[in-house]
């Protein structure tokens, strides 16, 4: 007994844990690096631009108050053309959800629609809408529509049928059921959905005012890239990213108060 | 209020899973539904409660439900069906929130079946905080609340520990002694049944028929834990059973 040996731990990794600050460390050493190749030369000033310039370049665009000149309209866009979108998402999803007969109408052309790349119908709206606000709003809403459905529905059918049950033998009424018991159950998947929706809707946004806008990030980085002028595109860029990610911690944030409850 | 079943069969499909079952359940007694795993024990509740529809037979409700009852024919699930994000007065107060009355007379139901279930301490609590017997403490209070003239108890202790479901078990004999309720246990746990049921059916592995019907009369305040008499009786139960769950236990599922 005097020669025992430890018994070798094995149970290590496969779990995945929260490491603040390494994302922020991976983006900076990113950053650093790109700065040292373009100062060293190594990285030829037509690949990629110095970041202390992209830098200079949105001070100066902050400074001349053009930021906001291009931003607003841009924030504008996505919020009407985004909230359109997923509200009627969220409806038509809820419906196809809980009626078969809508489900059954209304999947598979949910499903042709999903793969059109929108921005191929940009023509089509403008005909429709006109040239203006309305054509983007409309692009920007059809794109965030699908995605929206889709994990709307999805979200319908993965709540808990055992929790639907209960309701009715109590006797609760179907708009109880569907307003306490189907739509909170639904929540966490139609917000992880939204995640989705927002971030195409960023793309639409851009795509849209690439193809006909006088102001706008899209606009902005469109000019940018006819003149070549790399610090300025990627200070478009890197304003469309911090939105992305802006709206993605948002969602987040929302997600931290509402679904308190789960575990 | 009585229910009577008559001559009740039930198929999922091809599968028979219930074969004319008839039975009476009387006015302020527990009848326990006992089988092996897969005999179709939890349909027969179902079909009880409403839930699901006889492909033959029926089930009747004798007399009216007593004055004051809000959902005659009550559930208690095994797996406790609270909602997650509502705290335990929440999720008492969901069942009567399609019921018309004032608010004051809501709170008093939810104060008092809080208080009967020993939950008064709980109310904001949510079921992510609660351990297993306190869940089903919930549940069992969200059926009190709606006043019910027959509880359904679906495997109500089996998702519990072995101390734990003891304790709700006395729990449950003592609510019924304070205010004698008309029960239909289902489980397969004979302690339990020889516990709760004035009457314990026996039914044999699929397609479910009525084996046996086992009275005891000992009242349930005099029934403790390793009582002679009732050892007795799980004795016989079981010897009733084991061929059956032997055989059950060997069934290759068609599902």
């Amino acid at each position: 007994m005097s020669d025992g040996r430890p018994v070798p731990f094995r149970g290590r990794g496969f779990r995945p844990r929260a490491k603040r600050g390494v994302g922020l460390a991976v983006f900076v050493v990113l950053v650093l690096l790109i700065e040292w190749g373009t100062r060293a030369g190594w990285i030829g000033n037509l690949t990629l631009p110095r970041p202390s310039d992209v830098l200079a370049t949105f001070v100066e665009l902050w400074k001349s108050g053009k930021l906001w000149e291009h931003l607003l309209p841009s924030l504008s866009r996505l919020l009407v053309g985004g909230t359109l979108g997923i509200t009627a998402g969220i409806g038509v999803g809820v419906l196809i959800g809980l009626f078969s007969y809508i489900r059954a109408g209304l999947v598979p052309l949910v499903a042709a629609i999903f793969p059109i790349p929108k921005i191929a119908l940009l023509p089509l709206f403008v005909i429709w809408f006109g040239i203006d606000e309305a054509s983007k709003y409309a692009l920007i809403a059809l794109g965030t529509f699908t995605p929206t459905v889709v994990a709307t529905y999805g979200a319908v059918d993965n709540v808990d049928r055992t929790l639907v049950r209960m309701g009715q033998s109590f006797g609760l009424g179907w708009l109880s059921i569907v307003r306490k018991i189907v739509l909170p159950g639904a929540l966490p998947g139609i917000l992880s959905g939204l995640r989705v929706s927002v971030a195409i809707g960023i793309i639409l946004l851009v795509a849209a005012e690439m193809l006909g806008a006088e102001y706008g990030i899209g606009a902005y980085i469109l000019q940018a890239g006819a003149l070549y002028d790399l610090e300025r595109l990627f200070a478009g860029v890197v304003i469309l990213s911090v939105l992305g990610v802006l709206t993605s911690a948002l969602i987040g944030a929302i997600e931290r108060k509402v679904l308190r409850w789960r575990v | 209020m009585d229910l009577t079943l008559q001559h009740i069969t039930h198929r999922y499909g091809d599968v028979a899973v219930l074969q004319d079952i008839s039975l009476d359940i009387p006015a302020g007694q527990i009848v326990c539904i006992i089988g092996p795993s897969g005999c179709g024990k939890s349909t027969l509740l179902r079909l009880i409660g409403g839930l699901e529809q006889p492909d033959e037979g029926q089930v009747l409700q004798l007399g009216n439900p007593p004055a004051g009852c809000l959902n005659p024919l009550t559930f208690v699930f095994q797996d406790f069906a609270l909602l997650p994000w509502r705290d335990v007065g929440g999720n008492v107060s969901l069942v009567l929130e399609d019921h018309a009355m004032n608010e004051q007379d809501r709170r008093q139901i939810i104060d008092d079946v809080l208080a009967r279930t020993k939950l008064a301490d709980f109310r904001a609590a949510l079921p992510r905080q609660l351990s297993g017997g306190m869940k089903q403490r919930v549940a069992i209070a969200r059926a009190l609340a709606v006043n019910p003239a027959v509880m359904l108890l679906d495997e109500p202790l089996s998702a519990l520990d072995a101390q734990t479901r003891e304790l709700l078990m006395e729990d449950l004999i003592a609510l019924w002694t304070r205010a004698p309720f008309t029960g239909v246990y289902v489980t397969h746990n004979l302690a339990e049944a020889v516990r709760l049921g004035h009457r314990i059916v026996v039914l044999s592995r699929r397609p479910g028929r009525i084996r046996d019907v086992i009275e005891i009369d000992l009242p349930l305040s005099d029934r403790h834990m390793n009582h002679p008499a009732l050892e007795a009786h799980q004795a016989r139960l079981w010897n009733l059973m084991k061929e059956e769950a032997a055989a059950a236990d060997q069934e290759l599922l068609h599902v």
